[in-house]
């Protein structure tokens, strides 16, 4: 995109950077048929008439999955493939329906991390309250989803690049407090032994149990995006990525609107921010540096923003290859390992912008033309 | 969902099962040693040369301890403590290393001794991280330290400086954990001996600008306490010149290495005298040291001048590990006991002094303590001045004076 383009872009919102076939484009695929069209308000009918065998398969080997793999595949590629998916797919949710890449959806969930620490128990018995867990982890949601808005309310007035500027600085300077204040984040070292409740006897940072509490979050998260794309404010979401001032003129609080999409996107990375302060064990400020926060940007595109199943895939992707990749070069070198990461990241950017899933569409239309071409061409979720 | 569908999904399920299965199997004359530190992320030159000095113990002894080949596992991770657990639980139970060596830095130290205690039957031998938290707090049956820690490295600093006649002194130093250990190392002797820490400025780590910092030391100090490390230090060194500050300095372990030893300033000449304390110092002449020295610069061309501390930190832990795999001749069966009573045995003369481990299976060491020299060719160096042997965790004091005091932090120890 020429810097002409750009400019266009900016000035004319999100239709010019759409129409220029940005990453949420609405693309004309071909019989891209694997995906449901977007209707309004589904009801529970259309919810069981949605569910075909592909879903109860695919949902069988999520759940048989934790006794077929080892406690490390089932814990680490498993339950941190879950919980940094649902972390993506709050960041899939703002860019995919709404248009706005935010860099600060690490920042929310780290914290809902920091606020599990502080109010429930740590290592850091100076700082940990102590409060019992059924308390402490609404709040951690509530103030996580709190400082989402505000995030929200700070940001929507830009577009484009300066919707990421902006979350970038505030995400920076979260990791900096938490570095550098000692009296509730403490600092550098951060708070350990930050881990789950004991529960009807299940002790639930051992794998298995781990696995199915992500895996159970993950599902509700799933489908609570699924479903409130589908709802008035879902339809009105997309309306205004497409075209703010048509929104405006036909009467919608574009601002209001927006906020609320980053509200409801922090109520998802909150949630992923419990669950993923439960896996370390602790939050420290590594886990809402730099890094982390593009980690998950990383995760999105990688998997695709086209559907919300693309964050879970692309954290697959990106878990394995954060444990393999080191594996695949000969011992001499494996601390070169990162060119590995690098070098399939670029690969999937350059030659699928829709990620996995654009892979995964292209695989399907080679390898069914018939299913491809049957039936009504259908519209894109967005 | 048809047959062609049905059988990509078989094929690619039973790859995956084919992957999570792979690496189960091994020959039963090899032992697999897993090998941590960052080789990304802020200290990634670091945790390459802190390889370099595991793969040179393994290499003094032709790649076999107690009649077994040793292979490597190679873990990296970026110096945050997710990470580091992360790469050790890969390695431990993806890998099925038997032993564990690292991690590079404290606060991941901490962190892989947490996970250490759900893995009884593994090892786990630290790399150089240096937190005294690690096993001064809640410590862990299977975690051993070989190293002594950030503390221990500068005791005996404090009665040199009370020695050359700077009883009231300033602290500048990074707001972190390594730098509270070294300053409750100096402090605990300077303040027992009389001394006075007047004020302590804790500064961010890769703080630019310190001239809020310079304008609070007093005037009627006889020296500053500088610990802070490698940009910091130039950083400040540089801006103290510049409004004209006057002040001796003494320099924590990694304060005056040899990017501030190579500073070009008009300050260059006052920076000879200039005192530190560490666990190792490149101008030992000891006959171990310079065999050390010359197999390192043998092995690894692309090495350093000079091996670094954490090559020096990696190489007595892995050279005590496998030295204890000798001692069983490789037995590792029965959880590992024989293994780590041998280990808890396994003492050693090192590089820089014995090595050995106290009852919390923490290293007890040497401390040197160093000044800076000007060579014939103009060049700055760290002399040894004189080395306190078998420095213990609670810093030559009883364990109950130790406790009194508690562990490092910005406000202990005080003596204004």
């Amino acid at each position: 995109m020429s810097a002409a383009q750009w400019r266009r872009a900016m000035n004319s919102g999100a239709t010019a950077v759409s129409a220029q076939g940005s990453l949420w484009a609405q693309r004309p695929v071909a019989g891209g048929a694997s995906i449901p069209a977007v209707r309004p308000r589904p009801a529970l009918g259309d919810f069981a008439a949605a569910i075909s065998a592909r879903h109860v398969i695919a949902m069988l080997a999520l759940v048989l999955y934790p006794w077929a793999a080892s406690p490390f595949f089932a814990f680490q590629i498993g339950g941190q493939s879950l919980t940094l998916g649902i972390i993506a797919l709050s960041l899939a949710f703002l860019a995919g329906y709404g248009g706005m890449v935010s860099l600060a959806q690490m920042t929310v969930a780290g914290v809902a991390a920091y606020t599990v620490g502080i109010l429930g128990t740590s290592a850091a018995t100076q700082i940990s309250l102590g409060w019992p867990w059924w308390l402490v982890v609404p709040m951690a949601v509530v103030a996580a989803t709190v400082v989402a808005t505000f995030i929200g309310w700070l940001s929507v007035r830009t577009e484009g690049i300066y919707t990421i500027m902006i979350t970038l600085a505030i995400g920076v300077a979260f990791h900096y407090l938490a570095l550098q204040n000692y009296s509730v984040f403490n600092g550098h070292a951060g708070l350990h032994k930050v881990v789950p409740p004991t529960l009807l006897g299940i002790y639930w940072r051992d794998p298995i149990p781990y696995y199915y509490l992500a895996l159970f979050w993950a599902l509700l998260a799933y489908l609570f995006v699924k479903y409130i794309v589908r709802t008035p404010f879902g339809i009105a979401l997309q309306g205004v990525r497409d075209n703010p001032r048509r929104m405006n003129a036909l009467g919608f609080n574009v601002v209001a609107i927006r906020v609320a999409a980053y509200a409801v996107a922090g109520f998802i990375a909150a949630i992923g921010g419990v669950l993923l302060v439960w896996y370390n064990g602790l939050v420290a400020p590594g886990t809402v540096a730099v890094g982390s926060l593009l980690n998950v940007l990383i995760i999105a595109v990688l998997g695709g923003l086209r559907h919300p199943i693309g964050a879970f895939a692309g954290a697959v992707v990106f878990v394995l290859l954060q444990n393999f990749a080191i594996d695949l070069l000969g011992t001499d070198y494996r601390e070169r390992f990162n060119l590995v990461i690098g070098g399939l990241f670029l690969l999937i950017v350059l030659f699928s912008p829709d990620g996995i899933l654009g892979w995964w569409a292209a695989l399907r239309r080679r390898l069914l033309p018939r299913a491809a071409n049957a039936g009504p061409p259908r519209q894109l979720p967005h | 969902m048809n047959k062609n569908q049905l059988s990509s999904t078989v094929r690619v399920l039973s790859a995956a099962v084919a992957f999570a299965v792979a690496g189960g199997t091994w020959a039963a004359d090899t032992v697999k040693v897993g090998l941590l530190a960052t080789l990304e992320g802020p200290f990634a030159a670091p945790g390459q040369d802190s390889m370099r000095g595991a793969e040179l113990a393994l290499k003094q002894k032709g790649g076999m301890a107690g009649g077994k080949k040793i292979e490597f596992v190679k873990g990296s991770s970026d110096a945050t403590p997710d990470k580091a657990v992360n790469a050790t639980r890969k390695l431990v139970e993806q890998d099925k290393v038997e032993i564990m060596i690292g991690p590079l830095s404290g606060d991941e130290g901490i962190a892989v001794k947490n996970y250490s205690k759900s893995q009884p039957g593994i090892t786990f031998i630290n790399g150089s991280s240096g937190a005294q938290a690690t096993t001064l707090l809640d410590p862990s049956p299977n975690f051993y330290r070989f190293n002594s820690e950030g503390a221990q490295w500068m005791v005996g600093l404090g009665e040199h400086a009370l020695a050359k006649g700077y009883k009231k002194m300033y602290l500048i130093a990074e707001d972190y954990g390594f730098p509270y250990s070294q300053v409750q190392g100096f402090m605990a002797s300077y303040c027992a001996k009389g001394g006075h820490m007047v004020g302590k400025s804790w500064v961010p780590l890769g703080t630019k600008d310190y001239s809020s910092v310079i304008a609070k030391i007093p005037n009627d100090v006889n020296a500053i306490l500088v610990v802070l490390g490698g940009s910091d230090a130039v950083n400040f060194l540089t801006q103290y010149e510049q409004t004209g500050g006057d002040k001796p300095m003494v320099g924590g372990s990694i304060t005056v290495d040899q990017t501030v030893l190579n500073y070009k300033g008009k300050r260059r000449e006052s920076l000879v005298g200039t005192p530190s304390a560490g666990p190792m110092a490149d101008t030992l002449d000891t006959p171990e040291w310079k065999k050390f020295v010359a197999d390192y610069k043998a092995n690894f061309k692309d090495g350093f001048p000079s091996p670094s501390l954490f090559a020096y930190l990696y190489y007595i832990n892995t050279r005590a590990a496998l030295e204890a795999l000798d001692a069983v001749k490789g037995d590792l069966s029965g959880g590992q006991k024989a293994y780590r009573a041998a280990l808890q045995k396994t003492a050693f003369n090192g590089p820089a002094g014995p090595v050995k481990i106290d009852e919390n299976r923490n290293g007890v060491g040497t401390t040197y303590i160093t000044e800076v020299v000007k060579g014939s060719d103009g060049s700055l160096a760290n002399k040894v001045i004189k080395s306190v042997p078998n420095v213990t965790q609670t810093l030559g004091l009883s364990k109950a004076d130790f406790d009194k005091m508690g562990l490092g932090s910005r406000d202990v120890p005080n003596c204004p």
